[in-house]
């Protein structure tokens, strides 16, 4: 079976920049200057994804998306 | 998407939308004029392309959606075609509005779907699969329908007779800074600047530099776009896409920096305000580049501010906007060095004051009707 790989996706109009994500996902996550979430170019490993979960459940504005590394998608990383 | 590439046919299609990407004037992208000129002059070519991209998809609907003022053309041509009985599917013509961002694809489908006409987050479910009423959903920009159209009256031998292997037909451009108004020309894919531009390498140093690809496109060095193909991978070459089509030559007797500023400035008032990065990003490069322009002893970090907040917001939008924006600055910053260094230096441009020469729309407005 392929392992499937995940990485972060923010919708950057629901985002309001609080910060949240940042301090429950420190490993993949960072805050730009402004406050708004950057994410690590490194996939979530199979091993991180509780810890990635935890933080798109927990978002105040459910802006953060946990998706299958190689899905195709519009503009927003 | 290029006339030349096949239509994706995955499964039977909703409705197909027109738009004009870049509407002509104080609406969309102000220095082009190209689809305005096609929908004006040609409006049944752009409509043919329609239905037949339509048909080929088996779509139920075709929304024309294109600036306020062309409306009433674009029915008229509807009419016509209605009494001989030509269209398969019914052609809808919806106005809209003038703003910059009113074309981008998600936007055309928010409004049509009774929304503001604003983008919308694509990351999840795009358009192509869930768009217009919930259904699959085309968009296409009106020059491509009219390529379209005539592949589809004379073939695709006929089409390639122009234009090179990768890139066959032609391009339409909206030439501005050349001649005393704006002008369009269409040009086989392939051609280059220089000739088309009716530029040789003497007269190019009359200019300070072109910018190709409009607003959110790429400034090239001036003796670099007297050879510059015009094609995509031309254009690849020097960072820079086609896009838009739009090609400005900038003269020497305006204040480059003051000119990017300007511009930056009003792209600040129309990005759609709705994602952080975006709008503080862009803030930002407004206000770093106004005080180049004007106020350089203020500054405490120039370039250097310029470059990370240019990656600072760079994919980082629901839409492509701040992508652009980065672009038309970057590339500013590269071209124009020179003169950054001067301001650094002197602290002053005697050009600076000088009325701006790059097309915008006055006054320099915000969209009506979108909060802030
Ligand atoms: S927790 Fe959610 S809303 Fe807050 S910064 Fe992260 S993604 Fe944005
Ligand atoms: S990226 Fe900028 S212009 Fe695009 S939707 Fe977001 S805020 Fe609006």
């Amino acid at each position: 079976m392929r392992r499937r790989v995940f990485r972060l996706l923010v919708d950057p109009i629901a985002c309001d920049g609080h910060g949240m994500c940042a301090e429950l996902f420190p490993e993949r996550i960072a805050l730009d200057r402004f406050g708004y979430p950057v994410f690590s170019d490194q996939p979530v490993s199979p091993d991180l994804l509780p810890l990635a979960r935890r933080a798109t459940t927990m978002c105040p504005q459910l802006a953060l998306h946990l998706v299958e590394a190689n899905a195709s998608g519009g503009a927003g990383r | 998407m290029p006339a030349f590439r096949p239509l994706p046919n995955g499964g039977r299609l909703g409705p197909a939308a027109v738009r004009s990407w870049w509407p002509k004037g104080a609406e969309g992208e102000p220095a082009s004029a190209k689809d305005a000129v096609l929908l004006a002059r040609t409006p049944h070519l752009v409509l043919d392309g329609a239905t037949a991209a339509a048909a080929a998809l088996g779509a139920c609907r075709v929304v024309a959606y294109v600036p306020e003022h062309l409306v009433p053309g674009v029915r008229r041509a509807v009419a016509e075609r209605a009494r001989h009985g030509l269209d398969p599917v019914p052609i809808e013509v919806v106005g809209a509005p003038s703003a910059f961002l009113a074309g981008q694809e998600a936007a055309v489908v928010s409004a049509l779907n009774g929304g503001p006409p604003m983008p919308t987050f694509q990351g999840l479910v795009p358009i192509r699969r869930r768009g217009v009423q919930g259904r699959p959903t085309l968009v296409h920009n009106v020059e491509t329908l009219a390529h379209l159209a005539l592949v589809a009256r004379f073939g695709a031998a006929w089409f390639r007779q122009v234009g090179t292997e990768r890139a066959p037909g032609t391009v339409l451009l909206t030439v501005s800074g050349r001649s005393p108004s704006p002008v369009v020309i269409e040009t086989p894919l392939g051609s280059r600047a220089g000739e088309v531009l009716g530029l040789s390498n003497e007269e190019a140093t009359q200019y300070a530099g072109a910018l190709v690809g409009g607003y959110g496109g790429t400034w090239v060095p001036i003796e670099a776009m007297v050879d510059l193909e015009l094609s995509p991978e031309g254009a690849r070459r020097h960072d820079a896409v086609l896009g838009p089509g739009v090609v400005v030559l900038l003269g020497k007797r305006t204040c480059p920096l003051a000119e990017v500023a300007r511009v930056v400035r009003f792209l600040e008032a129309q990005s759609a305000g709705q994602c952080g990065p975006c709008i503080h990003g862009v803030a930002g490069l407004a206000a770093t580049l106004g005080a180049l322009a004007w106020a350089p002893a203020t500054l405490r970090r120039g370039p250097e501010e310029l470059v990370e907040l240019a990656s600072l917001v760079e994919g980082r939008g629901a839409c492509r906007h701040p992508d652009g924006v980065a672009r038309f600055v970057t590339s500013a910053c590269e071209v124009f060095a020179d003169e950054v260094a001067r301001h650094l230096r002197t602290g002053l441009c005697p050009l600076a004051a000088a009325p701006g020469t790059l097309p915008l729309p006055r006054p320099l407005a915000r969209p009506a009707g979108v909060a802030w």
